[in-house]
């Protein structure tokens, strides 16, 4: 199968029930800016993965696993839910998921923002790398497991063993958090860990006061740290 | 990996369509497990118990039949369909069902119920649906499988569903690590196995369970502190339709219910073509929650 990589016009809307997700993912990736719909996602994988620019991809529906996986620079809106692995190994850009995201949203990537209007399911932030993620509603058991840096903000409750075996990441939690996981620990709320938090949830449009939010990290006991790694 | 999509209806009108809406799921779910396949169907109950047989090439049904009929002090009914044969009786259905093991070499016993029939088959889960005719099979609840298989050999008798006691079948993503433990002590307590499978094994258990007079949900809840290992369940009963997930919930789930049906697959895609999905409440089951639906509730 050839893969025709014509420019799109503005707004075009592609459509995953007449085209092939090659074919949609190859169109996008064509693309240095614009604004796009994916139509009729119907919970297929890997739509919209791979972005290298910064367009801007409404999935108007479902998406099924590592959607808008792998994302640089572009800004991807799911209008539903994400399957496993939405935003993962992400490097920069913007993903948004109205919906609610199952497992592992958000796992390994290095940069840019993840935002998840309802409730992530287990494992959202597994060794995480530096990215920042916004969850409206709760998360499940094993959240942020290894992350290793960046930010994670739940509005909602934190599943059993939140942040196990972690390395370096903030954890804020809103809720109730079930239980802490190896070597994490709950840890003091100051200003600088206030005004990053107002930034991001100012940055995800979420509504939320910062100050009604406790902050997790790593105890360092459970890694060889070297404090010039600490930040 | 493996596939699963469970299809319970709460509108009657829709029952015309199980088999075809089950069909399509199965499809979707053709990439989890492209090894082989199965499906049970929950149709109307009837007054005769049937029996599901799969055997080798060559077997002579009727010959069997006839010699069952005999020994149970019933007639039995046949109706060959490939290599499988259903089976129609006014004998007891757990005493067919140790007769078939006992005496009927080389066949294996599918299903026993007044209303469930199971098939399946190694291959295209495609072709699995098609060879038994799955798209216009009418029914109140249906589930399927589609196997890559993990812990035992690619055949039609270890394909899922796995059904050991009276319309109850049980279909699982996962694997169980202390499936042979279990095996012995079930054996010991005279449950009667037909495979290597550990799915088989989680079957088994349930049924043992159900046939000492728990509930589902109670035999579920023992099964939580009993099984050592990865899985996400869809059980099917007479009336009705359970999902469990284990405690580290690595494989999974994820269910939809409207005003006509519910659903349960791996993943959204094989519900993503069921009518009025639009409108559906979705959601992912969560870690160790029993969740079930019974017409009789």
């Amino acid at each position: 199968m050839s893969i025709a990589a014509q420019t799109l016009r503005p707004n075009a809307a592609l459509d995953l029930g007449a085209m092939s997700l090659r074919e949609v993912n190859a169109a996008l990736k064509a693309e240095s800016e614009g604004v796009f719909d994916v139509l009729n996602p119907g919970g297929a994988h890997a739509v919209a993965c791979g972005l290298n620019a910064p367009v801007e991809v409404h999935v108007r529906g479902h998406a099924g696993y590592y959607a808008a996986g792998m994302n640089r620079l572009a800004s991807v809106t799911i209008h539903g839910n994400a399957g496993t692995g939405v935003a993962e190994n992400m490097m920069s850009g913007l993903v948004r998921v109205t919906g609610d995201a199952s497992q592992s949203a958000g796992a390994t990537a290095h940069g840019g923002m993840l935002v998840i209007g309802g409730d992530a399911s287990a494992r959202c932030g597994i060794s995480m790398k530096g990215v920042e993620i916004v969850v409206g509603g709760s998360v499940g058991h094993m959240s942020a497991f290894m992350a290793q840096a960046g930010a994670l903000a739940v509005l909602g409750d934190a599943g059993e063993a939140l942040g196990d075996s972690l390395y370096e990441a903030r954890l804020y939690v809103r809720g109730a958090v079930a239980s802490l996981g190896a070597d994490c620990i709950e840890k003091e709320m100051r200003d600088e860990h206030r005004a990053q938090l107002a930034d991001m949830l100012a940055r995800a449009g979420m509504d939320a006061d910062p100050s009604a939010f406790r902050r997790y990290g790593s105890a360092r006991k459970l890694y060889n740290f070297k404090i010039d790694n600490a930040y | 990996m493996c596939g699963i999509a469970g299809l319970y209806l709460k509108d009657d009108a829709l029952q015309g369509d199980l088999g075809r809406l089950t069909a399509l799921m199965m499809h979707e779910m053709r990439g989890r497990g492209p090894d082989s396949a199965g499906f049970a169907v929950y149709g109307a109950a009837e007054a005769a118990t049937k029996l599901v047989l799969l055997g080798p090439d060559g077997t002579d049904w009727a010959a069997l039949a006839a010699q069952a009929g005999r020994a149970l002090g019933c007639d039995v009914a046949v109706d060959a369909i490939g290599d499988h044969a259903v089976m129609r009786t006014e004998a007891d259905g757990d005493a067919a069902r140790a007769w078939f093991i006992a005496n009927a070499n080389g066949v294996t016993v599918l299903s026993v119920g007044r209303s469930i029939e199971v098939f399946k088959g190694v291959g295209d889960p495609d072709a699995v649906a098609e060879r038994f005719g799955l798209s216009a099979r009418a029914g109140t609840h249906a589930i399927s499988h589609t196997r890559m298989a993990t812990e035992s050999a690619v055949t039609t008798a270890g394909s899922h569903p796995f059904s050991t006691g009276a319309d109850t079948c049980l279909v699982h993503n996962g694997s169980l690590s202390n499936h042979n433990l279990l095996r012995e002590r079930l054996q010991a307590a005279g449950e009667r196995f037909q495979t290597e499978n550990d799915s088989e094994v989680a079957a088994g258990y349930l049924a043992e369970r159900m046939r000492r007079g728990a509930t589902l949900a109670d035999a579920l809840k023992a099964g939580l502190r009993d099984f050592d290992g990865f899985y996400t369940f869809a059980i099917g009963t007479a009336d009705g339709f359970a999902v469990l997930r284990d405690p580290i919930a690595c494989k999974p789930a994820v269910m939809a219910e409207t005003d006509g049906w519910v659903a349960m697959a791996s993943e959204f895609r094989a519900i993503a073509k069921l009518p009025d999905v639009a409108n559906a409440r979705i959601w992912e089951p969560k870690p160790s929650e029993i969740y079930a639906w019974s017409r009789a509730a």
